[in-house]
């Protein structure tokens, strides 16, 4: 998580005052499981792309390259969805569970 | 509380206009000089006849105003809102179970740091339903975050109003700020005051000039956003302190009120009290009864005074503890009871205040749902005062057992 800011330097009333200040937020840190990508068995399909909620799946050159894990949830829509065979998205439990 | 200053020659910046109107009235008139640039509002006995008044002053083409019907009053602070947070100056009023409806929104309009300046008729909180006076419905308000000052008088109705639009403006502050009256009593009562020329109106409270409203597209901002438990807390600790910037700015205000038009106003009003032995607290119109039982109790030499809130958000801690300080007792007065608390609003308020201070205090519930509050009432209660009696802790001033 980043650094949060005390009362003195919130913006007043919780205004955002920055546009596009969403891309900031570390919605990454919530995650407990984690998408690992095979870019071998990838098929370069953009499934992955489309379904993703949260513009995490990193795209050059009209190809997929890798994930966005400072934003990625872990939902794992992307694994669900993934038709390469052998799959080229899978997903790994990043936290321990709580005993 | 238009004191006269008896010491120093009045100096009027600016001749007013003796007229006479209701409470009702005579804030409506005060929102034709300030010409918000919106106000939404919905019918309420006893505040109806006010935005009727206004809305003549709309349809008649004496102001810019845009004036929004909504069905209802959550609505109409809701309209004034999104109309402040565009970047309008905003004014609405209500009453009673109108505030009640609106009440999140009320909530809300404070915690995004709105100048809004509403005009609450008091009365009485359903149920049973009644339309007459009592402070429940603004003091259930006490929490929101509004800044709230209580007028005595037709001519403290539309003076408050007019002060209410710079303090709420003032970048110290940004806060909305709730201007009461007592309903009936004030609102549907003729009294003589003075008005200001319309000019010296639109003077003392200059533009409105945002910083950040919603209607700017150089610089696009997001009003109202979601808090999550990592950011909520210091948004509200920011509330906290805009709350309290206010005292100074109230202040501030009034003085260069009082140069234009020589009334003088502080956070409260003391009545007779520097020789005063007892003294009862009052807020509102109830004041001005007070006064004259306590003219009435001085003639037969009885040392007794009374202290008037015209500031109850922010509390003004140090005026009241310096005013009580020294009396064998008091009996503060609210014109509301709270269920289950261990007496009225003001009560409980001025016990915080005076933080471990000896002064022996009652708290006295009265004229709820209007009933009347009259000399013969006070009076028993400032005997028990004087006698040193200050038990029950609560009583019911003027119901019938």
């Amino acid at each position: 998580m980043s650094k949060l800011k005390g009362w003195k330097d919130v913006p007043r009333g919780g205004m955002i005052v920055k546009a596009g200040s969403a891309e900031d937020y570390e919605t990454g840190s919530w995650r407990t499981f984690k998408p690992l990508y095979n870019e071998e068995n990838c098929i370069q399909c953009l499934r992955c792309w489309i379904y993703c909620p949260d513009s995490a799946i990193l795209i050059e050159d009209g190809k997929v390259v890798g994930m966005d894990l400072v934003h990625c949830k872990g939902c794992g829509i992307c694994a669900h969805e993934c038709p390469a065979k052998p799959v080229a998205i899978t997903m790994e439990r990043e936290t321990e569970p709580a005993e | 509380m238009a004191t006269k200053t008896k010491a120093k020659k009045k100096i009027k910046e600016v001749e007013g206009i003796r007229t006479a109107l209701n409470g009702n009235d005579s804030v409506a008139e005060a929102l034709r000089q300030i010409d918000p640039d919106v106000v939404a509002a919905y019918p309420i006995t006893p505040q109806t006849e006010l935005m009727h008044k206004f809305a003549d002053f709309v349809s008649n083409g004496q102001v810019i105003t845009k004036f929004v019907l909504v069905e209802s009053e959550h609505s109409a602070m809701s309209c004034v809102i999104r109309a402040s947070a565009a970047g309008c100056r905003c004014a609405t009023a209500t009453s009673a179970n109108g505030l009640a409806l609106m009440w999140e929104m009320v909530y809300i309009a404070a915690s995004l740091r709105l100048p809004i300046v509403m005009a609450v008729v008091n009365r009485a909180l359903s149920g049973p339903i009644n339309i007459h006076c009592d402070h429940s419905d603004s003091m259930g308000a006490r929490d929101s975050g509004w800044i709230q000052l209580f007028s005595e008088n037709c001519q403290e109705a539309y003076d408050n109003t007019i002060q209410a639009v710079r303090i709420a403006e003032n970048p110290n502050v940004l806060l909305p700020v709730m201007v009461t009256l007592d309903g009936f009593i004030l609102s549907h009562t003729t009294e003589v005051l003075e008005t200001l020329p319309d000019e010296a109106v639109k003077e003392f409270i200059g533009e409105y000039e945002p910083d950040y409203y919603l209607l700017n597209p150089d610089h696009p901002i997001t009003v109202g956003p979601l808090d999550l438990p990592d950011y909520y807390f210091e948004h509200k600790r920011q509330q906290v302190e805009a709350m309290e910037a206010a005292p100074a700015v109230i202040t501030e205000v009034a003085a260069q009120f009082e140069q234009l038009t020589g009334r003088h106003y502080e956070f409260i009003e003391r009545y007779r009290m520097d020789d005063a032995k007892v003294a009862v607290v009052v807020l509102g119109s109830t004041a001005g009864t007070a006064k004259a039982v306590v003219d009435m109790l001085r003639d037969e030499g009885e040392p007794v005074g009374m202290i008037k809130m015209r500031m109850f958000r922010p509390f003004p801690v140090d005026e009241m503890v310096d005013a009580l300080s020294g009396l064998d007792a008091v009996a503060v007065f609210d014109k509301s009871a709270s269920f289950g608390a261990m007496g009225g609003p003001v009560y409980l308020e001025i016990l915080a205040a005076l933080r471990g201070k000896e002064i022996p205090m009652t708290s006295c519930i009265y004229g709820l749902g209007g009933r009347d509050m009259t000399p013969g009432l006070f009076r028993p209660v400032f005997e028990d005062l004087l006698a040193g009696n200050v038990e029950p802790r609560v009583r019911y001033v003027g119901v019938r057992e």
